[in-house]
């Protein structure tokens, strides 16, 4: 093992941007599985059709991150009409609606993944960038414009729906509606249609975060399946429904991986992921940033 | 009226009659049925796709030519999605219900690996497919590869010698977690410790790896000369960005090796001038010259195009084609399709393929290995057309397709044109 603290100093960094471009990913998961409930197993596959679907702006001259924010509110409506489906055949049905939702998801992901399988084929797809491929040069330090980018968006992604939850009507909703449904059925407000919107929102956010995953690397119809772990390990480690706390598991997943990669061997990265998650769960049940 | 109805009935008749006779000749005879599985979803996807479109080549062209033994080929595919848990099920399928005569590998290491036992038990003949030190272990004695590597060390053996060529006396070993990636890294081992070479970093990755960085930058702090990488496809893209955007130090002689992916036409053309300088392993690169290559790559090309599959098609296609060319050979040579005489008459006979002559060792492999070492050179952004070019790819080793020396350092060897 190579020890120095400038290599230290670096793994820290590759973490950081690292962590921050594992948040970007979660933070949608991060509404619809910790804030609504839904077992949104779907999410990664949505967010690799994201990656697509800006492969294909991008073969019309757009940038992948402005392809990004303009499929948003395609994917937003997708969201909401997805989610009435969700609800109508399984959570209005009662007390199975996990389980069976945790199947739908998964049935959804499939269809997803053949359905680029057929459009797109196997082939792996990516997108160029005056930022992918180089980097910014800090005396001895090179470090990737695509991952500042991932650690900008992520960035932005985070504050924005903190303030929205906190300082709008609906996004402070969406948090009484995960707390307390009935509660919120008696103050008047229709908690379907809330849930609705945040899952619109999750789906919508989802794209942004697949225009991410094709700026990092090239994608694959089957690439999905590598982020379910990750993604719901973020989202438990950070307690579900919080918007810092899935910036904050990011990064720490993003840092403790980073050194692992750096110092200790490549084999054991994954394992940092489930232990850290394990190690949690055992002394703080809620998550790390959960109340 | 009724006497030019009876007329163009006979005539339609005639002309029924005309063209199922071929076809009926064949049919009367039955079938002959060779079943696989091939990857042709996940990681191995895109490779496996074309490499099919090669054997469904060879069996249109076979049963144009009146089929194996008279009898009319049929062809049992089925998608393993490069997941190795498939394969043992659906090669047990194929000869328990599909009932087939012969079997052919799936492409890959990884989904190779697990049939070996079940083939080996059924005694059943098994043309491989690109994979790597399978039958090193189970070693069955009806196994054929259509790779032309052998043993753990054919494939490095032309990277350290362009290395240790430039000065280079350590190395750096990157290897992906899998069977394929570490029999490989074996080899690299092996081949260092003969020669002298100093293993100055020596690491693992997972499958799920999403970045690179750190590992590049961990790699660059070791201060290698020489850097061996064995990736599967998406990691090999992954790798290549990384080494361009973290840097690997001006030391470092040569860099690649084993990685897959890089013979693939979707790839190398969404990496461009990122793959410049690159020396890695290749099954063929233009340049080559085999009796019917050309002539194989042209109608390929035809087929490829409305397939979707890799538009040029150097790596896999020909190569599985070669299958489909030795199984007719074994099957006309023996006049038979029982797997122990088509073994007998594999393991003593020189084949005629569009990939060379291929002779087989005692192992199943190649007697004599023919893994090319290329390095890219002047490549643009781009241009799928490029790569049909001989001075795109300079063929390195083995001596006797060489085609350039490599230039080094790797740095050097980036601007070169």
């Amino acid at each position: 093992m190579i020890f120095s603290f400038d290599l230290l100093f670096e793994a820290v960094l590759f973490g950081v941007l690292l962590g921050c471009f594992y948040a970007a990913v979660s933070i949608g998961l991060s509404v619809s599985f910790g804030l609504l409930d839904v077992p949104n197993v779907a999410h990664p596959a949505v967010m690799i059709v994201g990656s697509y679907f800006t492969y294909v702006l991008c073969s019309y001259g757009f940038d992948p991150i402005v392809a990004g924010v303009v499929l948003m509110p395609v994917f937003f409506v997708l969201g909401v009409l997805l989610y009435r489906f969700y609800y109508e055949s399984f959570e209005k049905r009662g007390t199975e609606a996990g389980v069976r939702g945790l199947a739908f998801f998964f049935g959804i992901a499939f269809i997803l993944e053949i359905a680029l399988i057929l459009g797109f084929g196997v082939d792996q797809r990516s997108v160029q960038a005056e930022y992918i491929g180089s980097s910014w040069e800090l005396g001895e330090y090179r470090i990737p414009y695509r991952m500042l980018v991932a650690f900008g968006v992520a960035l932005v992604l985070t504050a924005s729906l903190t303030l929205y939850l906190s300082k709008t009507f609906t996004g402070r909703a969406i948090k009484a509606v995960a707390q307390d449904e009935p509660a919120l059925r008696l103050m008047g407000a229709n908690p379907v249609r809330i849930k609705q919107w945040a899952f619109g929102i999750a789906t919508g956010v989802s794209a942004l975060a697949g225009a991410m995953v094709i700026i990092i690397g090239p994608v694959e119809p089957a690439m999905d399946r590598i982020f379910i772990g990750r993604t719901f390990c973020v989202v438990v480690l950070a307690g579900l429904g919080s918007m810092t706390g899935t910036l904050g598991a990011g990064l720490i997943l993003g840092i403790s991986e980073s050194i692992v990669l750096m110092f200790f061997g490549a084999s054991w990265a994954p394992a940092v992921a489930f232990g850290l998650l394990l190690i949690v769960l055992g002394i703080r049940p809620q998550g790390l940033f959960g109340r | 009226m009724k006497q030019s109805r009876r007329n163009a009935l006979k005539a339609g008749a005639a002309l029924a009659a005309s063209t199922a006779l071929p076809r009926f000749a064949i049919a009367q005879g039955g079938t002959v049925k060779i079943g696989m599985s091939m990857p042709q979803t996940g990681s191995l996807g895109a490779g496996g796709q074309a490499a099919l479109l090669a054997l469904r080549m060879w069996v249109d062209e076979v049963n144009v030519r009146g089929g194996l033994l008279g009898k009319r080929v049929e062809f049992i595919v089925y998608d393993d999605q490069t997941n190795p848990a498939n394969t043992p099920g659906i090669y047990t399928k194929l000869l328990d219900v599909d009932k087939v005569d012969l079997l052919i590998a799936p492409y890959g290491t990884v989904p190779t690996a697990p049939i070996m036992p079940l083939v080996k038990e059924r005694r059943k003949l098994l043309m491989g497919n690109f994979s790597f030190q399978v039958n090193a272990k189970v070693q069955h004695d009806m196994w054929f590869n259509n790779s032309p590597w052998n043993d753990a060390t054919s494939w490095s053996d032309g990277f350290f010698r362009a290395g240790t060529k430039a000065g280079a006396k350590t190395t750096a070993i990157l290897a992906a977690d899998n069977d394929f990636a570490q029999s490989l890294a074996n080899g690299a081992r092996t081949l260092a410790k003969k020669g002298g070479i100093k293993v100055v970093y020596d690491q693992n990755y997972p499958p799920a790896t999403t970045d690179f960085s750190s590992l590049i930058r961990a790699i660059r702090a070791a201060k290698p000369e020489m850097v061996f990488v064995m990736s599967y496809p998406n990691d090999s893209v992954a790798i290549i960005r990384a080494v361009n955007e973290i840097g690997l130090g001006s030391q470092v002689q040569v860099f690649g090796g084993g990685m897959v992916g890089l013979q693939f036409t979707p790839i190398m053309s969404s990496l461009g001038g990122l793959l410049n300088g690159v020396l890695n392993y290749n099954s063929y690169v233009p340049g080559m010259k085999y009796p019917g290559i050309e002539d194989f790559l042209k109608r390929y090309a035809a087929r490829a195009k409305d397939a979707k599959v890799d538009p040029l098609g150097f790596y896999l296609p020909p190569f599985n084609y070669a299958i489909g060319q030795m199984l007719e050979q074994a099957v006309n040579g023996t006049n038979s399709i029982e797997d122990a005489k088509l073994a007998a008459y594999l393991k003593k006979t020189e084949l005629r393929t569009v990939v060379g002559p291929i002779k087989f060792g005692k192992d199943g492999e190649w007697a004599s290995a023919r893994v090319v070492q290329a390095q890219f050179r002047g490549i643009a952004d781009k241009d799928v057309e490029q790569f049909r070019s001989p001075n795109k790819q300079v063929v390195i080793y083995p001596d006797a397709y060489k085609t350039g020396e490599a230039i080094t350092p790797f740095e050097k060897a980036r601007k070169a044109k």
